[in-house]
């Protein structure tokens, strides 16, 4: 199968549902001329137009809220964050707008828009521009989030983030877009809500998702070659609504768990995860679930210490060694 | 009910004491205040009286007015555009703006009234006076036209022809109301009629209605968004992202700001280094205007404008719509921000109603006669919308997680 690169997968999602629907536009900073701040947007504007691919001024919450109002007036607005910290300015039109438009009109709107960029920690970056916040977003009813792991699964998940006809948050990790990955050539859709086992073992499982799921598939493969322990790798993919039967049917088998997750620990996606399994597969559990997550701390900037904040191959294989009393 | 023996509100009101108009009006001032505190709880609920009117000049209590204070000089409709709306709109047109007028005064006293009585709960804000903006604006607008709105709406959703028994339930949160019990008085829609809410967060939903206008230029419809807000929004940084844009793009945004002086209870002036709001607009390099807000052929007119500038991809425009309210801000503000005698002023001098009342009785398009039927008439719309809204029954607890999502694959929780 071809390899191509992370963005490159996005901007192949884009192209194809722009050219199957018309009611698909893509608007944010940067998108247009200069062919995305990350290039995932690359070569859109030359294929459809400033119509349909349009430059914002830098005003994230004023062009999300744009967003919004075009998806209930019936569009499918692409609404590009250059990065999710950007997007922390427009959570008012997110939450109190996207997310409470269906429900508060008791079904009469639909709010079909997809807000996607760049999330997650960056290298060298500091705190204001490295961090992982799709806690903020999988809190909230009414919205759905994504966050794929792969080429291969950014394109197929893209696609259906556009189609959806719910607001859905497209996290993009920004040092994943020249990860490069088999993707099919044909179309292909991934569901909403559904993950995959990344790598199937028997004796552990870790879950994550994003950019952390590399991570977990490097632990793995240490502990299987030094400790012939196999661990599954989970990928959750969709992060609200999380696929319970998928990490149920893993933790029955391996009755050990590592949640791993980039964002902070207090009040996360990795903490309502543990807690869920805690909740309802205790009797399953051969130990508590062990969890990985970024110090709780903002981000340093320095070389030596940023890596020291972020989650790591080795702090995952610590966890899964406590998880199997290792 | 110590506090209050007076049987001002109660149904034995007597003619002596209705003469003395003034004294009256401004007990039951004082009683409503004390309502709105939380002080008297059970005054509403004895037998309704229709004579005294809480609300300033209706039109009934009007006349016994300008009969015993002769100092009211009741402002007139601007001559020329109501000559203008009346070559445009023609009579009939002009008596259903009266009627939509009158009946959300009166929709406003009863919603009022059912507050009290706690049949309508949360956060309830009151339109009464600044009904000629909502009135001349949805006038000027046609079916396939937007609104996309505030949270003081009740007016708009009754001005764009929605059903006062569908508003009046969604206040009671029944599942007759026009968002099923799920809105309230904040958050009124109704898609047929391109009605699409009712937003809570001041400033918010202008960028929603610039969307709006997006999709509607991006379908190429002939079609504009009314995008309403309060002077109270105006800061909002969103309010001036959304109004770059649509400027830039040309959007077909008509920006209707709803002047009434006081953001809550805070002055206009102490919060605004602008007083003239339409200057607001020349950073935008957008057309702009100041309007009379109470003189509801002068917001038609400046609608109308707006609207043909819009759909001729001219871009978009922002009205400074001066009005002003005569309630609180939500009926737990006692409004002691601001003198009895500034209220009263703009009821005796600018009431919307009493104004077109006025205007349509001088042009003898219609008699005080043909007047006070109409009141009656929409008291009665009124009084049965709040006996629909009383008898409809709450939503069905088995609903309460439908319509989060269009599609959900999974459980809720």
């Amino acid at each position: 199968m071809r390899e191509i690169a992370f963005r490159e997968a996005l901007n192949e999602a884009l192209a194809e549902e722009m050219k199957r629907d018309e009611d698909v536009f893509l608007m944010g900073e940067e998108v247009a001329e200069y062919n995305g701040a990350y290039k995932v947007s690359k070569g859109l504007l030359d294929q459809f137009g400033p119509r349909r691919v349009i430059d914002t001024p830098i005003v994230e919450a004023g062009f999300a809220g744009l967003g919004v109002g075009a998806a209930l007036a019936g569009l499918r607005p692409v609404i590009e964050m250059m990065t999710f910290n950007f997007a922390i300015l427009a959570l008012d039109q997110v939450v109190n707008h996207a997310a409470k438009a269906r429900y508060m009109s008791d079904g009469q709107l639909s709010c079909p828009l997809v807000i996607r960029g760049a999330g997650g920690a960056g290298g060298s970056l500091a705190a204001q521009h490295s961090q992982s916040l799709e806690a903020h977003y999988a809190h909230i009813p009414g919205l759905k989030v994504m966050m794929p792991s792969t080429p291969r699964d950014a394109k197929g998940m893209l696609k259906t983030a556009i189609r959806d006809p719910d607001p859905v948050i497209f996290i993009e990790s920004e040092v994943l877009y020249g990860f490069k990955g088999p993707v099919p050539e044909e179309e292909y859709l991934i569901p909403v809500g559904k993950g995959e086992i990344k790598r199937e073992g028997a004796d552990c499982t870790v879950i994550s998702w994003s950019r952390t799921i590399h991570l977990c598939l490097a632990a793995a493969e240490q502990m299987a070659e030094e400790h012939g322990i196999e661990v599954e790798v989970l990928d959750l993919r969709t992060l609200r609504p999380i696929d319970k039967a998928l990490v149920a049917e893993s933790v029955k088998k391996t009755n050990r768990v590592v949640v791993a997750e980039e964002g902070w620990p207090w009040a996360s996606v990795g903490a309502s995860v543990a807690e869920s399994i805690s909740r309802e597969l205790f009797d399953w559990l051969d130990a508590p679930v062990a969890r990985v997550h970024q110090r709780d701390i903002p981000m340093p900037y320095a070389y030596n210490l940023e890596p020291e904040s972020l989650p790591s191959e080795e702090k995952i294989i610590e966890a899964i060694r406590k998880v199997c009393y290792l | 009910m110590a506090l209050y023996s007076t049987p001002i509100l109660g149904d034995n009101l007597d003619a002596s004491m209705r003469a003395n108009y003034t004294f009256v009006r401004a007990d039951a001032r004082a009683v409503l205040n004390n309502y709105y505190l939380g002080l008297i709880e059970d005054i509403a609920t004895g037998p309704e009286n229709d004579d005294i009117d809480l609300e300033g000049h209706m039109a009934k209590t009007e006349t016994t007015t300008e009969t015993t204070d002769d100092h009211i000089q009741i402002e007139e409709l601007d001559e020329e555009l109501a000559t203008k709306a009346r070559e445009e709109l023609g009579d009939e047109k002009i008596i259903e703006m009266l009627r939509s007028m009158v009946l959300q005064r009166r929709f406003e006293q009863h919603a009022g009234r059912a507050y009290q009585r706690r049949k309508i709960k949360g956060f309830c804000h009151l339109y009464s006076g600044q009904e000629a903006v909502a009135v001349g604006s949805m006038t000027a607008a046609t079916d396939d036209d937007y609104v996309v709105t505030h949270y003081r709406e009740h007016g708009h959703a009754l001005a764009r022809g929605m059903e006062p028994n569908g508003v009046m339930a969604e206040l009671f949160g029944k599942k007759t109301g026009c968002a099923g019990g799920r809105g309230g008085s904040m958050h009124l829609y109704d898609v047929e009629r391109n009605f699409l809410g009712g937003w809570g967060i001041v400033g918010g939903q202008i960028a929603l209605g610039n969307g709006v206008a997006f999709a509607a230029k991006y379908r190429d419809e002939e079609a504009v968004c009314l995008s309403y807000l309060g002077d109270g929004a105006i800061h909002q940084g969103i309010v001036h992202e959304t109004l770059n844009m649509a400027a830039l793009w040309n959007l077909p945004l008509i920006a209707i700001v709803e002047n009434n002086e006081y953001a809550m209870g805070t002055a206009l002036e102490r919060v605004s280094a602008v007083k003239e709001l339409e200057k607001k607009a020349l950073s935008y390099d957008m057309a702009s205007e100041t309007v009379d807000g109470q003189d509801v052929f002068a917001v038609w007119d400046a609608i109308s404008r707006a609207r043909k500038r819009a759909v001729t991809g001219e871009g978009p425009t922002w009205l400074d719509v001066r009005t002003y309210r005569y309630h609180g801000h939500s009926m737990t503000d006692p409004a002691t921000y601001r003198t009895k005698e500034e209220v009263d002023e703009v009821r005796d001098l600018r009431d919307p109603i009493v104004r077109l009342r006025n205007w349509l009785v001088n042009e003898d398009i219609l008699t005080q006669e043909d007047i006070d039927a109409i009141d009656d008439e929409m008291e009665k719309v009124v009084k049965d919308s709040v006996k629909f809204a009383d008898e409809s029954d709450f939503p069905d607890v088995s609903t309460l997680t439908d319509n989060v999502y269009v599609e959900w694959p999974a459980e809720i929780d």
